[in-house]
Formats: C-alpha cells, sequence, structure tokens
C-alpha cells in the first residue's frame, strides 16, 4: 500500500438496499494519470463521491498518501492535497470568475478564515488568480459572473478552481462532456498542462481521450472494476470487450 | 389522578387544533417547499369569517362556509402570488407570506376593529358533556375531537384512497418526481394549498371561540404550528400529529403542573432564595416556562435530527 | 504557467469606483449637515422629531447591514437578529447605570464596544446552535431562539426589567471630550460617528477572506468545502461577527431613548431587519442603508398620520417581492450601464408615464386604507377623518367611489404602461448588448 497517491481497499457503498460500489480495489500511484471508464450509472461519479468525502462508504478503507481519509469530510480531505471537479458544474454562481479562482486559492495559500486582511492588498493572490485565469483563457471574463459564462467556460473554470489550491491528486469527473471537438482539444491540452507533475485521476467517455492522455485505465462496470491495466491491454481485454463496449451498444 | 386525565383530554383537544392547522402547513411546506407565515393568518381570518357567518345564519354553516372561503383565499394566494414568485426561489416565496402576514394582521384590525369579538360557542353545545371527578368537561371540546377526528379519517381516506392522493403521497418524499409523473403540477400545488387553507380555516372555526378570536391571535399561533411542522419532520404527516399531540400536552401540563426548577430540588435540599437572576431562573414557575418549551425542544431536535422526528428528509 | 502568461500586464478587478467612493462622502456630509436643514434659528434649537428619526435611522442602518452580513451575503435567512441588537441595548443600560455609580467606568463614547461585545458574545453562543445546520432549519433555530429570548425578557426581573423594561439615565458625566450628551444632537452624531464605524468596518469585511468565503457558502456550500472551508465555521463566525455589530445598534439604542425593553428583542424588530434588508436590497451593500432609511422615514412619517403603517410595509414587501427581488439599490444598480451610455435619458419619458398612473393607483388604495380603517379604528377613537389635508365624511358614496376609481383606473393604467416601460427597457438593454458585443 505504501507509496501510493490514493488506495481503496475493498471500499464498498450502499444507497438504501441497492449495492452501487461493490468492493472496489484500486491503487493510485503518484504522479500516474489514471482514467476510469465504464457504462453510465456503473457507479463513477459515486466512487469520487467516496474518495473526496461527499459521502461517507459503507465499508473499506481510503487512503491518501498512506493516510486514511474514508472519514473525514470534505473540506478536510482537501487540505491535504486532493481535488475534485465535478460532473454537473459546481462553482459559485453569482460571484466573478477571478472572484471563483481566488476562493479556489484561499486556503491554500493559508488564508483561512482571516476577517482582517482585506483581499485587494494581498499582491500574492491577486496575481496567481490572474496567472491561473490567463491560463484557462478566461482572462477576457475576469467581471463575469461565472453564471453567465457559456457551458464551455463553466467547464474551464471548474477545472481551473479544481487544480486553484495545489493540490497534489486531481480528481476530474467527465470534465470534457457535453464539448465540441475544438473544446475538447482545448480542454485536454489545458488538463495536460495543469495536471503536470500530479496525480490525475479522471472519469472520460471519449476513448480518444482515454487512450492519449492516461498512464493506466480502470473499467468500472456495476460498481465492480473488471480490468486495470495500460490502454493498450484494457483495450485487447476480452472481459471490457463484451462487458463495457457491449454496454456502450445498448 | 383526576387532573392527569382532564389535563390530558385538554392536551388532547389542544394538540388536535394544532395538527389541524400543522397538517395542511406540513403538505404544503414538504409539497411546494414554501414555508407558509401566512398560514395562522388563514387560521385568524377562519375565525374572524366564522363569527361574521355565525351571526348572520349560524354555527353550523359558518362551519362550512368559512374553511370554504379559506380555501378560495388560499388558492387565489397561490395562484396570483406565489406562482408569480416562485421562479425567484422558495426564500422569495416565503418572504411574500411573509408580507401577508402583515397585511392580513392590520386587514383584519382595519374591519372588524381592535377589540376581540364576541364569536361564543353556539348554546346548544354549551352545556358540561360529563363530569370527571368532579370537574365538568365542555361538550364543545367534545365537539372539536369530533371534528378533529374527522378530519384525520378524511385526510387518511383522501391519502390512502384516491389517485390524488397518491399523487400527493409520492410528492411528499420525492418533490421533483411529481411534475415527471405528467400530472398537472400547478393544479396539484393550487389544491394543496388551497386544501391548507381550507384546513386552517377550520381550525379557526372550531378554534377562535374555544380560545379567542382577535387580532393577535394569528401571532400567538404562528410560531407554535411551525414548531410542530419542523418538529415532526418534513414529508412526514405520521410525524405532525406526533409533535401536535406532544406539543397540546406539554402547553397543558405545564399550566396544571406549576411547580419551579427550586421545587424539584426541594426534597434534596433547601434552594436558598436569591435576589439574583439566578435565584429567578430557579423560581419561575413551570406554567411561565411552558410556552418556551416548544421551541426549546424544536432547537434540541433540529441540533441532533435537522430532519425533525419522522422527517423523510433535511428540513 | 507560461511565460508569456505572466509577461501580461493586468489590471487587478475594479473595486468600488470613485463614483461610488463620492457616494459614501456626501452621505456622510449629509448625515452630518441634515439637523442643521431643520434647526429652528428664531427659536435656536433643533427639531426634537429630526433629530430622533435621523438617530432612529443612524441604528437602523447598523441594524439593517449586520442582518444582510446574513442574508444577502452568506443567504442565511435569520429571525432572531434583534435578540443581538437587543441584549447589546440590555447591557449597555446597565453598564450606563454601573457608569455613573462608578462601577463601571467608561467613557460614553465608548459604551457601543460595550453593546457589541455583548452581541458578539451571545451571537457566539446562539450562533454555535443555529449555524450547524443552514438553509430552513437555520431559519427555524433562529425563530426558536428568536421566541426564546422574547419570552425570557418578559420573564426575568433582573436584568431585563420585565414588561416595563430598564432604564437609566445617559448623563454619566463620563466623557472623552467633556461632553454631558444633555442634548440629543450629541447623541446624534455620537450615532452618526459609529454609524461610520460600523459601515466602513462592515464594508470591510465584504473584502476579506471570510467574507468572499461567506459569499461562497451562500452560492453553493458544497463546492466551498471541496476548496478546503468548512461552510459550518463560515457561517458562525460570519454570524457572531453580525451579532457584534448588532449589538452596537443596540446600545446606540439604549444610549438615545435610555431605556430598552422586551419589544427590542422581540420578532417584529427582528421582521423589521428582514424589511429593511430586502427592500433595499440584499445583493449590493449599500442595499439595506436605503432600506434602513427609507423605512424608518415612512415609519416615523406614516405612523404620526396613519395608523395603518403595517398594510403599506406589507403592501410594499409584497410588491418588491414579486416585481423587484433585487431591491431598491438593485434597480439603481441596473441603471448603471444605460448612464454609462448616457441613454439615460430615452427613460425619462417612460418613466414619467409609469409614475403618474402609479401615483393615482397609490392615492386610490391610501384613500381606501384609510377610509376603512376610519370606519372601525379612528371612528372608535372619536376622530376626524382628514385624508390629503381635506377632511372627509365617510358616511358619503364620493369618496369612497373615488378611491376605488383611482385604484382601478390606475392599476389598469399601470398595467398598460408597465408594458411600455417594459419594451423600451429591453430595447435599450438590447442595444447596449450589442454595442458591448461589437466592442
Ligand atoms: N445519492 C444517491 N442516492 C441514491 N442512489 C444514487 C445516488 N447517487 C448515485 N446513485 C445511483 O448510483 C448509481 C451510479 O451512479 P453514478 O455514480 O452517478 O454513475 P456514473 O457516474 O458511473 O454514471 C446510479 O444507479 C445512481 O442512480
Ligand atoms: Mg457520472
Amino acid at each position: 500500500m505504501s507509496g501510493q497517491a490514493v488506495s481503496l481497499c475493498d471500499v464498498r457503498k450502499n444507497f438504501g438496499a441497492t449495492e452501487i460500489i461493490r468492493g472496489v480495489t484500486l491503487n493510485i500511484a503518484q504522479g500516474e494519470r489514471h482514467a476510469i471508464i465504464g457504462p453510465n450509472g456503473a457507479g463513477k461519479t459515486t466512487l469520487f463521491n467516496l474518495i473526496s468525502g461527499r459521502f461517507p462508504i459503507t465499508s473499506g478503507e481510503i487512503a491518501l498518501n498512506d493516510t486514511r481519509i474514508d472519514t473525514m469530510p470534505p473540506h478536510q480531505i482537501n487540505r491535504m492535497g486532493l481535488s475534485r471537479s465535478f460532473q454537473i458544474t459546481s462553482i459559485f454562481h453569482k460571484l466573478t470568475v477571478f472572484e471563483n479562482l481566488r476562493c479556489g486559492l484561499l486556503w491554500s495559500m493559508g488564508y483561512r478564515y482571516s476577517f482582517w486582511s482585506p483581499l485587494w492588498r494581498q499582491k500574492a493572490l491577486n496575481e496567481k488568480a490572474e496567472f491561473l485565469m490567463e491560463d484557462l483563457n478566461l482572462a477576457s471574463r475576469a467581471n463575469t459572473p461565472a453564471g453567465l459564462l457559456s457551458y464551455a467556460e463553466q467547464r474551464a473554470l471548474e477545472i481551473g478552481m479544481t487544480i486553484a489550491g495545489g493540490a497534489s491528486v486531481i480528481l476530474l469527473d467527465e470534465p470534457t462532456a457535453g464539448m465540441s471537438n475544438t473544446e475538447t482539444d482545448y480542454a485536454m491540452d489545458l488538463i495536460r498542462r495543469v495536471t503536470q507533475g500530479k496525480t490525475l485521476l479522471m472519469v472520460e467517455h471519449d476513448m480518444k481521450v482515454v487512450f492519449d492522455l492516461a498512464d493506466t485505465v480502470t473499467v468500472l462496470v456495476y460498481g465492480q472494476v473488471i480490468a486495470s491495466g495500460p490502454p493498450v491491454t484494457v483495450r485487447a481485454s476480452r472481459a471490457v470487450q463484451e462487458a463495457y463496449l457491449g454496454a456502450l451498444e445498448e | 389522578m383526576e387532573i392527569i386525565l382532564v389535563s390530558l383530554l385538554n392536551g388532547l383537544v389542544y394538540g388536535m387544533l394544532l395538527f389541524m392547522l400543522a397538517s395542511g402547513l406540513t403538505l404544503i411546506f414538504s409539497m411546494m417547499g414554501v414555508l407558509n407565515f401566512a398560514h395562522a393568518s388563514i387560521y385568524m381570518i377562519g375565525a374572524y369569517l366564522a363569527f361574521e357567518v355565525s351571526r348572520w345564519f349560524g354555527f353550523l354553516p359558518a362551519l362550512i362556509l368559512a374553511p370554504i372561503l379559506c380555501g378560495a383565499i388560499g388558492a387565489a394566494i397561490e395562484i396570483w402570488g406565489l406562482r408569480r414568485v416562485h421562479h425567484n426561489g422558495h426564500i422569495a416565496e416565503l418572504l411574500f407570506t411573509f408580507g401577508l402576514v402583515f397585511i392580513v394582521q392590520r386587514g383584519v384590525q382595519m374591519i372588524w376593529g381592535m377589540l376581540p369579538m364576541p364569536y361564543r360557542v353556539p348554546s346548544y353545545l354549551d352545556f358540561p358533556l360529563f363530569t370527571l371527578y368532579g370537574a365538568n368537561f365542555p361538550a364543545y371540546r367534545g365537539f372539536m375531537l369530533l371534528i378533529s377526528a374527522g378530519m384525520l379519517l378524511a385526510i387518511w381516506l383522501l391519502l390512502k384512497k384516491t389517485r390524488v392522493g397518491l399523487i400527493i403521497q409520492a410528492a411528499l418524499t420525492h418533490p421533483n418526481m411529481v411534475s415527471s409523473l405528467g400530472h398537472n403540477v400547478p393544479m396539484v400545488f393550487t389544491g394543496v394549498f388551497a386544501g391548507g387553507c381550507g384546513l386552517a380555516g377550520l381550525a379557526g372555526v372550531i378554534g377562535g371561540n374555544y380560545l379567542t378570536t382577535e387580532s393577535s391571535m394569528a401571532d400567538a399561533m404562528g410560531p407554535i404550528v411551525f414548531v410542530v411542522v419542523v418538529f415532526g419532520g418534513l414529508g412526514s404527516l405520521a410525524g405532525c400529529f406526533i409533535a401536535s399531540i406532544i406539543m397540546g400536552m406539554i402547553q397543558t401540563f405545564a399550566v396544571v403542573f406549576d411547580y419551579t426548577i427550586a421545587d424539584m430540588f426541594s426534597p434534596l435540599f433547601k434552594v436558598p432564595e436569591m435576589d439574583t437572576l439566578l435565584g429567578e431562573i430557579l423560581t419561575v414557575p413551570m406554567s411561565r416556562i411552558g410556552p418556551l418549551l416548544p421551541y426549546a425542544l424544536m432547537i434540541l431536535i433540529l441540533l441532533v435530527r435537522p430532519r425533525g422526528l419522522l422527517g423523510t428528509r433535511d428540513t | 504557467m507560461s511565460d508569456a502568461a505572466r509577461s501580461i500586464p493586468m489590471a487587478t478587478p475594479r473595486r468600488a469606483g470613485s463614483a461610488m467612493t463620492w457616494l459614501w462622502v456626501l452621505g456622510l456630509v449629509l448625515a452630518i449637515a441634515l439637523p442643521w436643514c431643520f434647526y429652528d434659528f428664531a427659536k435656536a434649537r433643533h427639531s426634537g422629531f429630526m433629530i430622533s428619526m435621523f438617530s432612529q435611522a443612524g441604528m437602523m442602518i447598523i441594524f439593517a447591514l449586520s442582518y444582510n452580513m446574513l442574508m444577502g451575503q452568506a443567504g442565511l435567512l435569520s429571525f432572531c437578529h434583534a435578540v443581538f441588537f437587543g441584549f447589546g441595548g440590555y447591557v449597555v443600560i446597565h453598564a450606563l447605570t454601573g457608569a455613573s455609580n462608578g462601577s463601571f467606568p467608561i467613557p460614553m463614547e465608548l459604551m457601543p464596544l460595550a453593546g457589541g461585545l455583548a452581541g458578539l458574545i451571545l451571537a457566539i453562543i446562539f450562533g454555535y446552535m443555529a449555524t450547524k445546520q443552514r438553509a430552513t432549519a437555520f431559519a427555524m433555530i433562529t425563530l426558536g431562539i428568536g421566541e426564546l429570548m422574547a419570552t425570557a425578557a418578559l420573564m426575568f426581573q433582573h436584568f431585563f426589567g420585565g414588561e416595563g423594561g430598564i432604564t437609566s439615565d445617559r448623563m454619566i458625566d463620563r466623557s472623552l471630550f467633556g461632553l454631558s450628551y444633555a442634548q440629543s444632537i450629541e447623541v446624534y452624531y455620537l450615532i452618526v460617528f459609529w454609524t461610520m464605524v460600523s459601515v466602513i468596518g462592515m464594508y470591510f469585511l465584504t473584502q476579506t477572506p471570510l467574507g468572499r468565503m461567506a459569499n461562497a457558502c451562500r452560492d453553493n456550500f458544497e463546492r466551498a468545502q471541496f476548496v478546503g472551508y468548512d461552510p459550518k465555521i463560515v457561517r458562525f463566525i460570519q454570524f457572531a461577527l453580525s451579532g457584534l455589530f448588532a449589538g452596537m445598534g443596540g446600545a446606540l439604542y439604549a444610549i438615545a431613548y435610555e431605556i430598552v425593553t422586551f419589544d427590542s428583542m422581540a420578532g417584529p424588530l427582528s421582521a423589521n431587519a428582514l424589511l429593511m434588508a430586502y427592500i433595499g436590497g440584499t445583493t449590493v451593500f449599500g442595499g439595506p442603508i436605503l432600506g434602513a432609511v427609507l423605512i424608518t422615514v415612512l415609519q416615523s412619517g406614516v405612523s404620526l398620520l396613519s395608523n395603518s403603517w403595517l398594510v403599506y410595509v406589507g403592501v410594499l414587501f409584497i410588491t418588491m417581492v414579486t416585481f423587484v427581488p433585487e431591491g431598491l439599490a438593485g434597480i439603481i444598480m441596473a441603471h448603471g450601464p444605460i448612464r454609462k451610455a448616457g441613454k439615460l435619458g430615452k427613460l425619462a419619458v417612460p418613466y414619467v408615464r409609469i409614475l403618474v398612473p402609479g401615483f393615482i393607483l397609490v392615492l386610490g388604495f391610501v384613500a381606501l386604507v384609510e377610509l376603512v380603517s376610519f370606519q372601525t379604528i379612528g371612528a372608535a377613537q372619536g376622530k376626524k377623518l382628514v385624508l390629503f389635508g381635506n377632511p372627509i365624511d365617510i358616511a358619503s358614496n364620493i369618496p369612497w367611489a373615488v378611491a376605488i376609481g383611482g385604484l382601478i383606473i390606475g392599476g389598469i393604467w399601470l398595467r398598460f404602461e408597465s408594458i411600455v416601460f417594459g419594451r423600451v427597457w429591453d430595447e435599450i438593454t438590447a442595444e447596449l448588448k450589442r454595442a458591448e458585443a461589437r466592442t
């Protein structure tokens, strides 16, 4: 177990009587780019929710850099260096793009609950937020309330807020869903750039993207891992072709 | 012993009255997400209307007419008021009903004046029903129990035996499911709001002459009904019922058992008389703390169980 | 982050522009100068009514702004805000008594700090309970707290003085500047000073990490957790600080009136905070100031002339909730871009056109309310009805017909004009959008 960025050991999750995650064991090494694929309703988002502390797990163990995190609240997990994005865009709608990104930075830059340091005086903070905005290609929208952005822009902001805090482990839930081809290309480029040297765990439907970006692919079907390994191996696997590709065609 | 039995009966009467008010509020709150602050105002309107109708036509017509009128008022509020502010969110809806409270409060004073109304129990119900250990139990309280029991039965039948009831039940626990069922949601909402207001009106009719019909009656009842709904839990009529009875009992028994905190300690040791705030707290009689208890209880339950007693989802 | 990005110079997003700064300065000058506009030079004295109204406005500004720290900025609907206001007031009444008998020797000028501290402590205690929850559960807990404290204030003689409240004397003969505070104008300037301090303080808070995260938790408390913040703690600190300012407002109340009763803790005052903040506009920092001033002036003015105050407030409130959820400040802000584009003139005629029927509608409504109200309440008091300066005979049909006619005609006409207005407005905003798209 040691040395892994994220490790899950026989993780299970029930919603009422139905078991949605049925014993997932998964190890993600430091610096790995790990993609999770699987049909709709397989439990990919749920798995992210468990790792990031949004839902409590029913049984099993989750560790981040060898520390148990499965009983921690989300904010504490985040402070330990794990950050996530949401499949359904989750941003601060009434705050401007700049404010959104600044909120993403605050904790990591040590401001905590400060009510004595005026934001406009925090040069390093504001510069960082601006660079980030530039990086995300959102600088022209700096003062636009996030709720008024276009879909693609909101997705970019979502990714930006996820990486803003400088977490070492990044979870991205379908970052390119609903994007056009050019938008997807741009987003992937962005993701590759901003997650340099970090551990990346990503749910993705676009196979081209997956095989392009990931070092390792895990296939989740009905809450169970049916295959895990380098993209080429997984693509060739009979089990995956039967279970997953079959399910896709349904 | 006899005092306990009598208080139990009185607590039941009051609890059932609370339930009549709170059940409508629970339905509205659970289905529409609207915390209807004006619910007790409708109750007050019910009482005033009942007084007015019974003055001209007698009590029985009032018993039927006033709730119907209140239901109509409720429907009007829903159609011309709430529906317009709906797109601004639940807070806006809540604030809308909050504004109504002021208007009704003053409106009632404008129309009927500041003095309590001489709305009395009809003479044919004004006799002791039975005598319990020397204490009379007025027939009107029996009548109130009868009406509330009838209402309870009617709600139960409506929910369990009719199609509309099934929709309402589904909507109680999964409010966003209703629209996907393909029913006419606005109609259902209007119906529920009107029905809830009708029940509040009915409570006004039978509560107005049991308590007092005056312009402060909404203020007196409003918060306590909220307490019942929140305490009982969102989406649960059963929880609402239990909460109503509990609150009714608490209020009644607090008056009866007029002890102080100092009295409770008296078997153990004598609490010295103190001319301080602490001394005062220790010697406040239960009857005065009584009105505080529901709020304290509500805060407690929300702290440990934010969904209330039997609630199906978080408040 | 690439070096190219780094080299691009970027202006920090604009904070309050200079026009705004001037507006604040103007407000302050107005606050200082206003009492002298009503100075009676012949008798060489101030108008007691006006000073009292302006003083009231000052404390209500603090109260409404501190309420908006919860409602507008943190998305928390509280029904117990008056508890902290009232508690600050009670403590300061005791402090005044203590100051004059020497047991609490602090000067008058610092009394608001005592009230603020009291509010803060109580808000820490109640905030600890209430802010564990959010949304409706939070609102209901505060409702419970409000009822509890108001009832407790009635019940306990020692601290709260029961129904009669407690009184003190502000001439404590302790002042940093040797002032006696015998005259209400001295108290007024004390209030102006502390109102200014509070407004600046609360504005400052909106520009701190806590203030920003309060906004963030309001918009999306879940996301706030995933950027490392515990929304409960954000709510808690915000709640405690808003209690601090409310307590300061209550302290000024105690100083100005020298009496505090349970009313200053009770539900109606909490409701007032909500009304002021909402009508003024919760989305703009200064909104509640507008609301507080408007409500105070209306309350002082209208309650002199008519006892139907509650109806007017209720109708005003409902109208705002239905048609202008962003409040007065929101309306004003909406004109910002139009003003910048120099197109404000285009709205002048449509504005006059809706104001005329609006005026008729309001007059008709007021007349009707007063007529109805006079029939029961006024007549019982044996008064004569005087509407808009004319004595009215309510037995005659004419005033009723005029009132109802005004209401109906004004209503229909206004509806028509508001459609016209909406069309002009949409045209202008569409034009602005096109212009923006071109640049
Ligand atoms: N909060 C929840 N309560 C109950 N069931 C849920 C909840 N969240 C997800 N589910 C169920 O879990 C299953 C997996 O969902 P999800 O993790 O979103 O799938 P994926 O992201 O792989 O498409 C679905 O059947 C969904 O209905
Ligand atoms: Mg998913």
